[in-house]
């Protein structure tokens, strides 16, 4: 240690992180927040100073001592790393286990939680790469937060629709269909038998089409969708956009002309942007879709960034109703057990430490409501089976291609995926094996449905398979 | 290539062909072996935003087997022929309705 020479006075200079950050005697407290962060050290950093170094750095530490540290009570801010445990087949990374204490963060803001444990610390030197695996949200924090604007009961309620996952579609293009025509898109869609459409989440207010003239023509069909098949319809308007004022006034519109869902993008458009909204959405009755665009950029590598169960955690803390999780059998990566244990910390109240599901802490909600998960991308009729068998009822499927690419267009191909869905919620209901059975399944529902056999003739059948990118 | 027709629908199991008795009692069967109690509504002419059709009785509290929920949808049937009649079930641990089909359509439709 460096120092000064005055004995009495203040000993400046550059102390050990271990020394005050590494204490593995320490037992978390109930309303402490936990984190699990994966370290990869530079070489020659012991793991002790590595985890201690992070505690510190995303707590109370900087990188020398300063005077005002002793006006302050360090035990009671402090980020402690309490549990260092190696991880097997990687020699130079480790898990650094730590906990925050409540005071730290602010209440109800995610923005400030992530600012706090996701700051900094990810671009400090003594470490090659660090990853934050999961976090254990206290139930005395969790009380501070409204989270889901309505949750997955209540939106079942307002929609009428039960026992079964929920259908949608993204309209197709992305980008360049007029106003007009894109609302003839949607109402094919939704009076075919798909319960939702999707706003892309790239199609914002661009001058092919600009979101006041979107939102009427899609109004107008969800409107005449609802009236011709006797079954509520909604279509996620997306409300992103460059201020908060302009996205506040994107959302009052979208309610003032009654439509029951909006949509927003929450890593672009930020915590703080979808926090307000959240809040708005539940004081005026609108269900809230959550994109989820740059997620990759933050959770795909294995050994920096944040897990995708982190953002998961964060958005049902901001709030959101619905919430893409991938697709486990589509074109998108995700393995089945760690997906499903993210989706279970999306929808479920109480989440035991399953460390094969990644699930490093046991999560208590405390009742706050649950998100449903939304499967997209790559998947088309012939993956019914499988997707009933893995998300259950309490899920929105979405068919982009697989409902637009249909041979006679949009409404039988959104029939096609509706019988297919029904076919299979009848047969698991009967008890047959989706897994096993699940193609029979199809191809008898077929034999009635020419929709269906049009659309499992264009597509291929496909085997319940599952290979993994996303491993522990 | 065929266009599509227009249909009037009422959710989960509208689009499947009309359940017979025996389908009806297994989809029952399944609602009491998840432990939701199951019961009976009928509407002449719902709306998309009828959130409550009217109850047939209370809900089946005591139902023990499929057979009794489906003789309950039989004399309702019988009584309001008219009717759209569903079978709903409730979960009181999760405090909500979790199950909802179409079993009675009144006209005659597509499927």
């Amino acid at each position: 240690m460096v120092q000064t020479k005055s004995s009495a006075g203040f000993k400046a200079g550059v102390q050990d992180y271990r020394l005050t950050y590494y204490t593995p005697d320490y037992t978390p407290k109930d309303t402490d927040l936990l984190a699990a962060f994966r370290v990869t050290a530079q070489p020659g950093v012991p793991p002790e100073e590595a985890g201690a170094a992070v505690a510190a750095e995303s707590s109370t530490g900087t990188w020398t001592t300063v005077w005002t540290d002793g006006l302050t009570d360090l035990d009671r801010y402090k980020g402690r790393c309490y549990d260092i445990e190696p991880i097997p087949g990687e020699d130079n990374q480790f898990f650094a286990f730590i906990a925050y204490p409540l005071d730290l963060f602010e209440e109800g803001s995610v923005t400030n939680m992530l600012t706090s444990i996701v700051g900094n610390v990810f671009g400090f030197k003594a470490l090659r790469a660090l990853r934050l695996e999961d976090l254990r949200i206290p139930v005395a924090y969790l009380k501070t937060f409204q989270g889901p604007p309505h949750g997955i009961t209540v939106e079942r309620d307002k929609l009428n629709k039960y026992g079964r996952p929920l259908l949608g579609c993204t309209i197709k293009p992305k980008l360049g269909l007029s106003a007009k025509n894109y609302g003839r898109a949607v109402y094919e869609c939704l009076r075919g038998g798909l319960d939702f459409t999707k706003d892309d989440e790239n199609i914002n207010s661009q001058p092919f089409m600009r979101w006041r003239d979107r939102f009427l023509f899609v109004q107008e069909a969800i409107e005449k969708a609802q009236a011709e098949t006797n079954e509520i319809k909604g279509h996620y308007l997306n409300v992103t956009a460059p201020t908060l004022e302009q996205m506040m006034e994107r959302a009052e519109f979208a309610k003032e002309i009654g439509t029951p869902i909006i949509m927003h993008d929450y890593i672009t458009g930020g915590f703080t942007a979808n926090t307000t909204l959240a809040r708005w959405c539940q004081r005026n009755g609108v269900l809230l879709h959550i994109h989820r665009a740059m997620h990759a950029v933050i959770d795909r590598q294995k050994n920096h960034g944040m897990h995708f169960r982190v953002l998961a955690k964060c958005l049902r803390m901001s709030g959101g109703d619905h919430l893409h999780s991938g697709t486990v059998v589509g074109k998108l990566e995700g393995e089945r057990g760690i997906t499903m244990g993210f989706v279970d910390l999306m929808r479920e109240d109480y989440i035991e430490e399953d460390r094969s599901r990644g699930i490093f802490f046991t999560q208590d909600w405390a009742s706050m409501p649950g998100v449903m998960p939304v499967a997209s991308g790559g998947i088309h009729v012939w993956h019914m089976p499988a997707l009933v068998e893995i998300f259950g009822d309490d899920s929105c499927l979405q068919f982009g291609g697989g409902t637009l690419g249909h041979p006679w267009g949009n409404a039988p191909g959104a029939t096609a995926n509706r019988v297919a869905l029904e076919a299979c919620i009848q047969a698991r209901n009967e008890g047959r094996s989706l897994a096993r059975e699940g193609n029979d399944v199809i191809r008898e529902a077929c034999r009635w449905s020419p929709e269906l056999a049009a659309a499992c003739e264009l597509w291929k059948e496909i085997k319940f398979e599952f290979e993994a990118m996303d491993t522990l | 290539m065929k266009t599509l027709p227009k249909e009037l629908r009422y959710e989960t199991l509208s689009y499947l062909p009309p359940l017979t008795d025996q389908q009806i009692a297994k989809q029952i069967e399944y609602a009491l072996d998840q432990g939701y109690i199951p019961a009976v509504e009928f509407e002449q002419d719902p709306k998309p935003s009828d959130h409550h059709w009217t109850m047939w009785k209370l809900p089946l509290f005591q139902a023990t087997s499929a057979q009794d929920v489906l003789n309950e949808v039989r004399e309702c049937r019988s009584e309001y022929s008219n009717s759209y009649i569903r079978v709903i079930g409730f979960d009181n641990i999760k405090q909500c309705q979790t199950l909802s089909f179409i079993v009675h359509k009144p006209s005659n439709s597509r499927y």
